[in-house]
């Protein structure tokens, strides 16, 4: 008999075995499912935040400039934007208008930014979540109270579309005057500044010329905010991973149990198996393939499962706890994407502690005496 | 520490591992003692049975050791966005000095591992267990490091803080810097290459004769193994600048990566798989002189050689063929 041949004959064996115990199995295959179905779901979701994440800052200026006052973050002179254009290396500068306002009649916060491209005064272009959440929208204008206590009613232009809703939820785009009428911000001041550098090795340079031309300023670079995205992303996952490891724990010892708590019934067929011949090799070659097929099973039926629960239900169930919370919060679906590699560590997380659990059980089995099983 | 899920993995399969791994070594230890295969008595029934046990977990162990290896320089990859200035796992793996004993401890117990399963397959292929004593007394040394390897693993991982600056791949593997590695670098590519292909040559010519005539085994395990370190260092010295398509780049970790489609894996893979059969040649030379191995020791050694050949001449054929086809062409 050829070597596939006799593993091909014990697990038909192994399976028919299965069969026969067909509660006791479901049960084990049923919890194993949902442990990694918690585990696939929380991975594939910070994964997929985190690419978003990185995704729109994809197109966010290399570097940003802020001033500093008393720790805070404050209001920089246009004139700052001159000198640091005079550093070797910089390609240009702009000055950013931004702020927030926060709306009393549905208790939402709206961000503010002024567009180049939006020049006439009067009118705004507003995001999916605030033309949800306005009220008496049908006027067309969005009233906003500026800094003296007098009402702006500005004219809304158009929506922006949904694409973009991630970033675009709460955005208000408004022109440069009306910017300043809300806010009452002095002549010769934008919130912060951003730098476009030629040659990106260049950055750290630039950076640190910067401080040391500027020291009330901090500049800011986009891979510091990708890499606290992916810190901060990487966290949440993993302090919801550490809570479910008590779970992956309950469940080595479920398993453990299941496969040390034998029937009379299995016994006596391990008993019957080595009266006719198999060996104690064959029994744990059993015992690896039954392992095989509850554990492969159970992990694609639970990838399966978090996979749709994630990209197709919107990930219902965490989805408070890994995203954060807010008034005017997009609507979003994740794009589908399974990285290979997660699946490798999840498969680890997983089968790894199974495999390790039912050892010494399954060794267990296959050394009884068949002698003594028989004679009962 | 980083709770990154693949951390979480690393770390747990490591600890379960090493927990089975501190049993099996205690059932090694009891069967050092005590081991008579004359005698019918309690004990010795039950140590025959544990050699079941320890077996599996070493089958499992060495199979979670071959897993571990490539997620463990995958992860180490992952996370160099984590480390400014860490480009590749190269700058990931010098965040703490662990890094680096961490990555060569786990290809030293690969190889253990490797060779141990080797041993123990044709010991239980005889019906006297003649190797018994050396199997287990083999078992007992690479136990301990395969501990070590779990504490240094552990303590890498908990001594990794985003954002500390290290130097990453361009810095370390440039010749410009002091050190073993640029020491690497600068090695002479043509007496190495003549060195690659010679050891290789010799290796396949030792290997064939030891296949038809059963001579010179320890010879082809040293020729090959000589090679294989060879090799390696003809890896980081010129084979990479040619996949990489840079005069300058030496890292042998940015292989793994995609953008050379992940051509590293089938390299590691043949590199290790020739390696550990080739010693697995040598430490069943004293096999052959057994009465009941007489017959089964040369026949295991035979396809272990084919295998190791096999690894080598795929890792050839790859590097070969990356260095003939590449954009890069370089004039000595």
């Amino acid at each position: 008999m050829t070597w596939i041949e006799k593993q091909r004959n014990i697990l038909d064996y192994t399976l028919s075995s299965l069969f026969r115990r067909k509660g006791k199995n479901l049960a084990l295959i049923g919890v194993y499912t949902c442990i990694v179905f918690f585990l696939a779901s929380v991975m594939f979701f910070t994964y997929a935040l985190k690419r978003e994440a990185a995704l729109i800052l994809k197109d966010a200026p290399e570097m940003m400039v802020q001033r500093l006052l008393a720790g805070r973050h404050d209001l920089i002179p246009l004139d700052y934007g001159e000198m640091i254009q005079k550093i070797r290396g910089v390609e240009s500068v702009k000055g950013r208008l931004w702020g927030y306002y926060f709306d009393p009649t549905n208790g939402a916060n709206y961000t503010l930014m002024v567009n180049e491209k939006h020049f006439d005064s009067g009118s705004v272009i507003i995001g999916k979540g605030i033309e949800k959440n306005l009220p008496g929208d049908q006027f067309g204008t969005l009233p906003l109270k500026a800094q003296d206590g007098s009402y702006l009613f500005l004219k809304i232009k158009s929506t922006l579309s949904s694409d973009s809703e991630l970033v675009s939820s709460d955005l208000i785009l408004i022109s440069e005057t009306d910017f300043k009428k809300i806010f009452a911000i002095p002549e010769g001041y934008v919130t912060d500044l951003t730098v476009r550098v030629r040659n990106p090795k260049e950055l750290t340079t630039i950076a640190t010329k910067i401080t040391q031309l500027l020291p009330d300023t901090r500049p800011i670079l986009r891979d510091e905010i990708l890499r606290t995205y992916d810190a901060s992303f990487n966290w949440r996952g993993g302090l919801l991973l550490i809570i479910l490891l008590g779970s992956i724990l309950a469940f080595v010892i479920l398993a453990w149990e299941k496969a040390s708590g034998l029937s009379m019934e299995e016994k006596r067929e391990i008993g019957i198996l080595k009266a006719i011949g198999w060996e104690t090799s064959d029994i744990l070659l059993m015992k690896f393939w039954e392992g095989t097929v509850v554990s492969l099973s159970s992990f694609l039926l639970g990838v399966i499962l978090a996979y749709l629960h994630i990209f197709f239900s919107s990930s219902v169930m965490f989805e408070p706890v890994l995203k954060g919370w807010a008034v005017l919060y997009p609507k979003f679906r994740l794009t589908p994407f399974i990285d290979f590699y997660q699946v490798v560590a999840l498969l680890f997380l997983t089968v790894v502690p199974y495999t390790i659990a039912t050892l010494i059980p399954s060794w267990r089995t296959a050394t009884i005496d068949p002698d003594m099983v028989m004679r009962g | 520490m980083i709770l990154h899920p693949a951390i979480l993995a690393l770390s747990i399969g490591s600890i379960l591992i090493s927990l089975m791994l501190i049993l099996s070594a205690y059932f090694g230890l009891l069967i050092l003692k005590k081991w008579d295969l004359k005698s019918g008595s309690e004990v010795q029934l039950s140590l025959e049975r544990k050699t079941y046990l320890i077996s599996t977990v070493m089958a499992y162990a060495f199979s979670f050791q071959v897993l571990s290896f490539f997620l463990f320089i995958y992860t180490a990859d992952h996370l160099s966005p984590l480390f400014s200035g860490a480009m590749c796992a190269a700058g990931t793996l010098n965040v703490n000095r662990w890094g680096y004993p961490t990555f060569l401890l786990k290809m030293i117990n690969f190889l253990f591992a490797g060779l141990w399963l080797i041993i123990n397959y044709t010991d239980n292929r005889a019906y006297d267990y003649p190797l018994i004593k050396w199997k287990y007394g083999l078992l007992l040394f690479a136990v301990p490091l395969i501990l070590a390897e779990t504490i240094i693993q552990t303590s890498y991982f908990l001594g990794l803080h985003p954002d500390i600056i290290t130097s990453c791949c361009g810095a370390l593997f440039t010749p410009e810097k002091q050190g073993i590695t640029s020491s690497l670098i600068a090695l002479p590519r043509l007496p190495l290459e003549v060195l690659l292909y010679l050891g290789a040559g010799l290796s396949i010519g030792e290997g064939v004769v030891f296949y038809w005539k059963g001579k010179g085994g320890w010879l082809f395990t040293f020729t090959n193994g000589a090679t294989l370190i060879v090799a390696a260092l003809a890896l980081i010295s010129f084979i990479c600048l040619y996949i990489y398509e840079l005069p300058t780049h030496h890292c042998p970790f940015c292989i793994l990566q995609s953008e050379y489609r992940y051509i590293g894996y089938p390299i590691y893979m043949t590199f290790l798989g020739s390696g550990v059969s080739g010693i697995g040649v040598g430490a069943l030379m004293k096999a052959r002189s057994i009465e009941s191995l007489k017959e089964i020791a040369p026949r295991i050694q035979k396809r272990l050689v084919i295998f190791s050949l096999l690894c080598l001449t795929i890792f050839l054929i790859i590097s070969g063929y990356q260095m003939a086809f590449s954009n890069l062409k370089m004039v000595f």
